[in-house]
């Protein structure tokens, strides 16, 4: 249970250190989308499944949903130049 | 003029007293106030001035000349990290006072936590002791958790709402070209979300309903719902939505939750304080209906929060409901 444990927080270490590191900000978002899931990976582990579900819904969800709505409001996709 | 006047009105007693009335401004005619002219400049003048600035900033800046400003630079460096190494030091300092993790005796383990964990079930009926205490022992702080969402609702209102009258012409045709992407025709997403949706809501539901048997609780489950509901308007666009949700729909529903908490949060309240009888049942442990207070509760919390996640994406995304 251990190795599993060192395993998901070096991911997370990763992860939070990719998002600042990462030079597209739609990148930024899936990154911390994973952030989230694997933090309420962890949560179940040192057993509160209330926050682990709160975590998924909020921060891997609705949060990073409100990312791109607002990426795409201010124009930072650069998908949509191109079809345009 | 005053060598017209009546001696009386000479004397130095009554031209205080016209001083005093403010009928006679003294410094009219000795004393006049010129309407400040503006200054032209000459093209000399201003090619003066531009290299006046620009020797300013040469000079200023150069560390070779100027001794003040290199001690200054490094002054400034050796202080800077003298600070961050005070402070680091500080830091260190008070988690070395924690105390030790894990530790019987630990402030954290006091009467409170131990009332928690012994009578929780018994006082509050909820099987999970983590709804127990935010929807009863501390039902205060969740109603000021609930309150601040709306008030949070509230200010991207105000802030991304559209403004029909403000908008220009060319803005508003770049939003409908927008818009006409919302209902996506990607076949993946609809057929992905057919199946999804009702699920999601179903597991919502299910947690804000379950709140006091298993994990969850009203904002969990509402947040799922809100994702739900974001992720059929993405596939199934605003006009699906707006059939069963509006400005309207929004309005009575947050009312509605919010007041029912505070009534009834209300009522324990007196009753609690003042040692009378609360006549709401706690029913059998375990079983859907039981734990008193805590189901309504659930049930407004988790309404609040779905509707705020969706009112949310509904304001970034188009500005209206």
């Amino acid at each position: 249970m251990d190795i599993i444990n060192y395993i998901l927080l070096g991911i997370l270490l990763i992860c939070a250190i990719s998002v600042s590191f990462s030079k597209n900000l739609l990148n930024s978002i899936i990154i911390y989308m994973a952030f989230s899931l694997i933090m309420s990976i962890i949560w179940t582990i040192l057993e509160s499944p209330d926050l682990a579900i709160t975590e998924a819904a909020v921060g891997a969800g609705v949060t990073s949903l409100l990312f791109f709505v607002t990426l795409k409001r201010i124009r930072a996709v650069k998908g949509d130049e191109e079809n345009e | 003029m005053s060598r017209l006047r009546p001696s009386h009105q000479n004397k130095r007693e009554f031209r205080f007293k016209e001083w005093m009335d403010g009928s006679v401004d003294p410094y009219l005619g000795n004393l006049e106030m010129k309407p400040q002219q503006l200054t032209e400049e000459t093209k000399e003048q201003f090619d003066e001035r531009i290299q006046d600035y620009v020797r300013l900033n040469a000079e200023l800046y150069d560390t070779e000349k100027n001794k003040g400003v290199r001690m200054f630079r490094i002054l400034y460096r050796i202080s800077s990290v003298i600070w961050i190494a005070l402070l680091i030091g500080v830091m260190l300092l008070t988690v070395s006072h924690l105390p030790p993790n894990g530790d019987p005796d630990n402030p954290v383990n006091n009467e409170v936590s131990k009332r928690y964990i012994e009578q929780g079930l018994q006082e509050t009926g909820a099987v999970n002791i983590v709804t127990g205490m935010i929807l009863d022992y501390r039902a205060f702080d969740t109603f000021g958790e609930s309150n601040v969402l709306f008030i949070a609702t509230v200010t991207v209102l105000i802030l991304l709402r559209k403004n029909q009258k403000m908008h220009n012409e060319k803005d508003m045709k770049e939003d409908q070209d927008d818009e006409k992407y919302e209902p996506q025709s990607d076949t993946i997403l609809k057929t992905v979300a057919k199946v999804l949706v009702p699920v999601i809501f179903v597991f919502g539901l299910y947690v804000i309903l379950n709140g006091h048997l298993g994990p969850g609780g009203g904002f969990s489950g509402g947040a799922i719902m809100g994702a739900g509901l974001i992720l059929y308007c993405i596939t199934f666009g605003f006009e699906k939505t707006e059939r069963f949700f509006t400005e309207k729909t929004y309005k009575w529903i947050s009312f509605t939750a919010l007041s029912v908490y505070c009534l009834s949060k209300a009522y324990s309240f007196y009753t609690g304080a003042n040692g009378l009888h609360s006549h709401i049942p706690l029913g059998t442990p375990g079983a859907i209906l039981s734990s008193g207070l805590i189901f309504v509760l659930n049930i407004c919390v988790g309404m609040v929060v779905t509707i705020t996640m969706y009112t949310f994406y509904a304001m970034f995304r188009k500005g209206d409901f």
